[in-house]
């Protein structure tokens, strides 16, 4: 008998603001330990939290980009734990009541676009971060997390597989750095998701879940619910009964451990924050909230098709980041008569190059500008496509111009007939046996012959040129 | 209602003597009793009460109005190493 996979997922995004969720405290990433922190984010006694405007704009623009339903009165609830990395005893977030309710996503599945419900955004705050000593019995605590804004989004269990899983976590990555509403960088824990799987056989009724933590790369995903999948499998067809419960996933050892059971320990006594009131937003709030609303992925990407002529592929990758379609932008601005031709060496040339490196555009040495002036002589025949590949080399190397490394190293094209019939001459009368076994009709001699003209030209003579050429003096 | 008052104790990380749990058993019992009978009221048609004040929630700006404060803030940390709070291993 046949298995469905059925997966929820939730993703805590960290809100990009510059301070935190409840006081005035900075966010940066990466500062001294506990050096980011005050009473508030403490929880010292006696403190109040006031709620950060920005955590709330985020997080309504995010609604609004899943076509959710913005609640005009959301409240505040406590979700009671001990650990010390939450010095309060309780995270504030938001339970009967959320800001957010109801969207959805699409996702390009093989089998074309699938709709995944998002049940859900709420607002909370995050912890700090544990770091467990290898030895001596104690751990280390840094707070200055502790109380960053987080969007909790919900979907429903609608995914049917891992790929699904991961094309809509894909899709909900790129929606958030594309609203500016997140880094969503992963290795900063800015993106972080939690998995629930269960398996049942088609049109039965859901199966018992189990929740996956840790999953802090797509690749993890996608690995950790796979491994999930045949070990719930197994479990349910060797007779037995999959428990509720929360397993970490270790990405050493591609598998995953019980960490908990879930409903024995779980009980976090959510109860109203008394510290806060409603939090009531204007129906006219909400409207110039939509009304600076950026253009979302799919939108640019139709745009860049019909405006530029880029092909559905190229115009995909260059909208993978709001950066690198910024970059294509103010790129083809510079050389508006080559859309297509700019999308090529960016995408394939540039980007490629910054692959190798281990960088992405926003590293990129070389701007839009300098890229428009390699492609310009492109355009106008100073140099090859060969050629300029070598100068774009370069180009990253020194950090200089196009101009000044073509004009430096002697790299202009050949484009006086003249002067490459010369050549070809003189390659002709050095390969005599070729020119007259070319002449008895072994045509493929001509790649030879080609081949034999760029490298007395070290690359540079202009190749529509030389073939034109070479035909005429061959003949004879 | 009856409730557990061990599990309530150990979920809010207190230990009870036998006396206390014994006394505390039927007081928290008491006070549920009272909330259930109002639980009886018929309260259909009203709004749910999030917050005694009917005020809105006041807004901050985003800015960073506090600044490095950890060693007065540390101060009454029992241990503290690096910068960094010390505790008892905690690791599920």
């Amino acid at each position: 008998m046949s298995w469905e996979v059925v997966i929820g997922l939730e993703v805590h995004v960290q809100a990009n603001t510059k301070t935190k969720a409840f006081c005035g405290c900075s966010t940066a990433f990466g500062a001294e330990p506990n050096t980011q922190t005050c009473p508030v984010c403490l929880g010292m006694p006696g403190q109040l939290p006031v709620l950060n405007r920005e955590a709330v704009d985020k997080s309504v623009l995010t609604g609004l980009a899943i076509n959710a339903e913005i609640n005009l009165e959301s409240k505040f609830d406590r979700k009671n734990y001990f650990y010390p990395d939450l010095p309060k005893g309780y995270q504030i977030s938001q339970f009967p009541l959320p800001l957010v309710e109801g969207g959805h996503l699409m996702i390009p599945t093989a089998e074309g676009e699938k709709r995944i419900g998002v049940t859900r955004i709420h607002m909370e705050e995050d912890a700090g971060k544990s770091m467990h000593a290898d030895t001596g019995n104690v751990s280390h605590i840094d707070l200055n997390r502790s109380g960053v804004p987080l969007m909790e989004i919900v979907s429903e269990p609608d995914m049917r597989s891992a790929d699904e899983a991961v094309a809509y976590l894909k899709q909900l990555h790129q929606l958030v750095r594309f609203l500016d509403v997140s880094g969503a960088d992963m290795e900063k824990g800015q993106f972080r998701c939690d998995a629930n799987v269960s398996v049942r056989h088609p049109g039965e009724p859901l199966g018992t879940r189990a929740e996956l933590k840790n999953l802090n790369s797509f690749r993890f995903i996608k690995q950790a619910i796979e491994f999930e999948v045949i070990r719930q499998i197994e479990i349910i067809e060797d007779g037995g009964k999959v428990v509720q419960e929360t397993r970490l996933w270790d990405s050493a050892r591609g598998e995953s451990r019980s960490m908990r059971s879930k409903e024995e320990t779980h009980d976090y006594r959510d109860f109203p924050e008394p510290d806060l009131p409603p939090l009531r937003l204007s129906k006219q709030e909400v409207d110039s909230i939509r009304a600076g609303m950026p253009e979302l992925p799919g939108q640019m990407r139709v745009r860049f098709e019909e405006e530029f002529g880029l092909s559905a592929y190229d115009a995909d990758v260059l909208t993978t980041s709001r950066e690198l379609a910024a970059y294509y932008e103010d790129l083809v601005a510079a050389v508006p008569e080559d859309p297509k031709r700019a999308a090529n060496w960016l995408a394939n040339e540039l980007l490629g190059r910054l692959k190798e490196r281990s960088e992405d555009i926003t590293a990129s040495p070389i701007g839009p500008k300098q890229l428009a002036g390699l492609i310009k002589r492109i355009a106008d025949n100073t140099i090859s496509g060969k050629i300029a590949k070598d100068v774009l080399d370069a180009m990253l190397e020194s950090g200089q111009g196009a101009d000044a490394i073509i004009e430096k190293r002697g790299l202009k094209q050949i484009t006086d007939s003249s002067a490459i019939d010369a050549i070809i001459q003189q390659v002709m009368s050095d390969n005599s046996d070729q020119v007259e076994q070319y002449r008895a009709g072994k045509d493929r001699l001509m790649g030879f012959f080609v081949g034999q003209v760029m490298q007395a030209t070290r690359g540079k003579a202009n190749p529509g040129l030389v073939n034109q050429r070479l035909k005429v003096l061959l003949k004879g | 209602m009856d409730i557990d008052v061990r599990k309530v104790a150990e979920l809010a990380r207190i230990r009870l003597t036998d006396k206390e749990a014994d006394a505390l058993g039927p007081q928290l019992n008491n006070i549920l009793g009272y909330v259930d009978s109002l639980q009886q009221l018929d309260t259909s048609g009203i709004e749910p009460t999030a917050h005694p004040h009917d005020a809105a929630m006041p807004l901050r700006a985003d800015a960073v109005t506090n600044t490095n404060r950890r060693d007065e803030l540390q101060a009454s940390a029992p241990k503290v190493e690096a910068g960094l709070y010390v505790v008892p291993k905690v690791i599920e």
